[in-house]
């Protein structure tokens, strides 16, 4: 990228938990914790982008007129959007997007959701149309449905173990136990894990994540808009963001589809999605996987965690195992991942969860990741997917 | 439970038109008269190929049989529109099954006397058409499931004879095999 880029200029959050109080009150302690790291005040903001939640009703489908509201009218431009799991990443993108035309100075993004208790039903109604309420209808697949014919298919093709998955676990709560943000924050064996109740054979509870209350929020500026004083720490600059489809034919089974597309007149294509999701923002940061210091990866399941790893290019496929039995992706390894705990530790949140991903490696850039920093790291990757062909990754660099 | 269900009044599928068993257990997709390119669900307007985007799309029943590509279970109830069939909940097998000719995976339930510890990788499987709840007024509604294929013998032995291409010329057997339960 040359000329202008946008910098990061504050970030922040609300504990992720079970709180069961409104997602609006999440969203401005984290918008406010955000506008406070960047040494700037509300009236400072000229553009509100709000990544939506579908679970609390109409003020989540309009986010950005809700906390812009919340934090008190200003008459600043707003957006609202929703990308399933990458909706806090689209929200960025469409605040960077507008940085970079000149169309607005100083642009706040927020994501907040508060999660009932259990599996995420579909919403309600009588609605048989739609492939998400059909799929508990005709088949009762859950999410962990989904995640656990990924960890099967990952045991069968490339010797993955239950204790490999526990493993990943294991490693990212203690990870998590550093993070005063993190839900969960105690560390659990691979024992543990096995011993939980299985969910959705080969998963085990502990294998899969939580749904959680909790907010995330990031201030955006170009680079050459934010002062740099003396001894502050260095600035986070984001070099690529990705909110790439799927290339037809998606050939891995995608939730909440029935089947996956038919490769019978095109073949699939050379990557499949999550691999392109990550490439896609490599390719913008004009960087590859062999620059990545840290990442941040969605760790809907352990086994999950595994296939990320070869999706945004940390080893060849097949070869996920050996980095976690190595300790390749621990603190203190060659490329850590997830040092903020990952939804292993927080529960997702669904539209703060890939603005908490920007929020961890920013503080793992800036060197201020207290307990859990990755020492030197200078470029991090997030990445993650979720419903209906959506997906997200952001490549940020100091 | 039957693997066959009698055709009585009080019998209707669980949804109108995704299968059909008359004469054989058959999912009900669409088919591009363009490019060929296969939909289940069918598609309702245009061939969802960019390079093609034909509205010449034709009913097509897919192959009955295919090869487990993966699986998994329900240990769990799950929440509505799932509708309860035993209280208190019992465990239920869900397969991804890959199909040769639409070289594409579809889901399935799994008949409720098949285990996940009866199934692998690899195996050979046929579609079936079963109960999938019935409600309150009496009324069976059916749904499409994937059985392990008798004619090949389901088992650990049944991958002998299988067509690996579809995705099982990469398994280690050993490895294939479930954690057992503990």
């Amino acid at each position: 990228m040359s000329g202008a880029e946008v910098a990061v200029a504050g970030v922040g959050m609300h504990p992720w938990g079970k709180w069961g109080r409104s997602f609006v009150e999440y969203g401005i302690t984290a918008a406010r914790a955000a506008l406070d790291d960047a040494g700037l005040s509300w009236s400072d903001i000229d553009f509100v982008a709000g990544a939506d939640t579908i679970r609390n009703g109409y003020p989540g489908f309009i986010a950005g007129a809700t906390f812009s509201q919340a934090l008190g009218w200003q008459g600043n431009q707003v957006a609202s959007c929703y990308a399933a799991c990458a909706s806090g990443a689209q929200a960025l993108d469409i605040a960077r997007a507008r940085l970079l035309a000149g169309l607005c100075d100083t642009a706040l993004v927020v994501g907040a959701d508060t999660t009932p208790k259990g599996f995420f039903a579909p919403v309600g109604g009588d609605r048989t149309d739609d492939p998400d309420w059909l799929r508990f209808r005709l088949l009762g697949a859950t999410n962990p449905t989904y995640f656990a014919l990924y960890a099967r298919r990952r045991m069968a093709t490339s010797g993955a173990t239950v204790e490999d998955f526990a493993a990943v676990k294991a490693k990212n709560s203690r990870h998590g136990a550093a993070n005063p943000n993190a839900r969960y924050r105690k560390a659990v064996t691979t024992e543990e894990v096995l011993a939980s109740p299985v969910v959705a054979d080969p998963l085990h509870l502990l294998d899969i994540c939580a749904t959680s209350d909790g907010a995330a929020a990031v201030v955006l500026r170009r680079s050459d808009e934010v002062g740099q004083s003396t001894g502050a720490p260095p600035m986070v600059r984001i070099a690529g963001i990705s909110t790439v489809t799927p290339t037809y034919p998606q050939t891995v089974i995608e939730m909440p589809n029935f089947a996956t597309d038919s490769a019978v007149a095109v073949p699939a294509p050379p990557r499949p999605f999550r691999d392109a999701i990550a490439h896609a923002a490599y390719d913008q940061a004009g960087i590859g996987p062999e620059d990545v210091d840290v990442a941040e990866v969605y760790d809907l399941s352990t086994a999950l965690e595994l296939d990320w790893y070869e999706n945004i290019g940390l080893c060849a496929p097949g070869d996920a195992e050996s980095l976690i039995r190595n300790g390749d992706t621990s603190l203190g390894g060659r490329v850590p991942v997830n040092p903020s705990g990952g939804l292993a530790s927080f529960g997702e949140a669904i539209p703060a969860q890939a603005l908490a991903q920007v929020c961890e490696i920013t503080w793992q850039l800036r060197g201020t990741a207290t307990g859990r920093q990755v020492e030197g790291a200078r470029v991090g990757v997030t990445a993650n997917q979720g419903l209906f062909g959506h997906g997200s990754s952001v490549v940020l660099v100091r | 439970m039957r693997a066959s269900v009698p055709r009585m009044a009080d019998t209707v599928p669980a949804i109108a038109g995704w299968f059909t068993d008359d004469p054989a257990p058959t999912l009900l997709g669409t088919r591009c008269g363009a490019c060929g390119t296969v939909c289940f669900p069918g598609q309702q307007q245009r061939c969802p190929n960019p390079n093609c985007g034909s509205d010449q799309l034709s009913e097509h029943r897919l192959s009955n049989r295919g090869v487990l590509w993966s699986y998994t279970d329900a240990r769990y109830q799950p929440p509505p529109p799932y509708v309860p069939t035993a209280d208190p909940h019992q465990p239920f097998a869900i397969a991804a099954v890959h199909l040769e000719a639409e070289a594409m995976v579809v889901l399935g339930q799994v008949p409720d006397d098949v285990a996940t510890t009866d199934l692998e990788v690899g195996l050979p499987m046929r579609l079936v058409i079963e109960p999938l709840f019935t409600n309150d007024e009496g009324t069976t509604h059916t749904v499409w499931k994937w059985r392990p294929d008798p004619d090949t013998g389901a088992g650990t032995d049944a991958r002998a004879g299988t067509d690996v291409r579809a995705g099982t010329d990469d398994v280690d057997a050993d490895q294939a095999v479930g954690e057992g339960r503990r």
